[in-house]
């Protein structure tokens, strides 16, 4: 594998979705090349921050008055 | 006696029964429905939007939309999948509105090349959460997101920050399975690439 393979195989090696032949080769690979090594990292990581932090709050004011919106139009609709 | 369990039966997703009912005409169910998914439906039209007030009204209409045509739902995807399909369709329409002279649609400048290579290899220590406090840090992923064009956006969102499955993104953004990943692998690569300007390891010497 080069590192041009491994980027075409990076989204099912974050998915869980390589054969185990596949994961092997990647870590054969990672293991001599620290470019494709700190790619795979950093990218892990991207994904990790995204999903570990709400970047748009909701706070419990605003949910209630969307709420309260969105109830009063659906109950006007059904009238 | 025990009752007889039917043998391995597929299970029932909880929201059949609730749409079931809503469709029925009874408005405690859609409005559970509601609950469960009003908080989702406001960050997707929030992350594609990139506009609190415009995400506000996405919201309400995608609910509205949703019961008026709950009849038309037939059950071959969840409710949830669904339901952020028209969200996705409504915050897309938005886009458009806001921008008259172009065209806003899951193609628009997702032809774009930048960060499908990676160029950037410096390690990100500490790691960022470690770097920035929390309203920082929400402060720099909002600023990165904002810069990817919506059709990568869109992807990145339901399938890394809503964890819809690779199926239900494309099922929600109307695209082919091979299309999400494809878009899925540049929004990471760009992001990445993009954060590294933040996360990076600050070599000796430079400031911080």
């Amino acid at each position: 594998m080069n590192c041009t393979d491994l980027l075409t195989h990076l989204s099912d090696y974050f998915d869980d979705k390589l054969t185990p032949r596949l994961l092997d080769e990647i870590r054969t690979h990672t293991a001599d090349c620290q470019h494709c090594r700190v790619v795979l990292d950093t990218t892990h990581q991207t994904i990790s921050v995204y999903k570990d932090n709400e970047i748009y709050e909701v706070s419990t004011e605003l949910r209630e008055r969307l709420h309260g919106a969105i109830m009063a139009k659906c109950l006007a609709a059904k009238k | 006696m025990p009752a007889i369990q039917s043998p391995a039966t597929e299970e029932i997703h909880p929201d059949v029964a609730l749409v079931e009912r809503a469709k029925a005409g009874d408005t405690a169910a859609f409005e559970q429905l509601v609950r469960q998914y009003e908080r989702q439906i406001f960050r997707v039209a929030q992350h594609i939007t990139q506009n609190r007030e415009d995400a506000e009204d996405i919201t309400q209409d995608a609910f509205l939309k949703a019961y008026e045509k709950l009849d038309q739902f037939q059950g071959n995807s969840k409710f949830s999948t669904w339901l952020v399909r028209i969200a996705v369709n409504e915050s897309l329409m938005r886009l458009r509105k806001r921008k008259t002279s172009k065209t806003v649609s899951m193609d628009e400048d997702v032809h774009t090349e930048e960060g499908s290579i990676p160029r950037d290899f410096a390690e990100w220590r500490p790691n960022p959460e470690q770097q920035y406090n929390q309203a920082e840090l929400a402060d720099i992923l909002r600023k990165t997101i904002q810069g990817l064009p919506p059709g990568f956006r869109s992807v990145f969102t339901l399938r890394d920050v809503e964890n819809l499955s690779t199926e239900e993104t494309a099922e929600a953004l109307g695209l082919s399975v091979p299309a999400v990943k494809s878009r899925l692998l540049r929004a990471r690569l760009q992001l990445r690439e993009r954060l590294s300007r933040y996360f990076r390891k600050k070599q000796e010497g430079q400031p911080a």
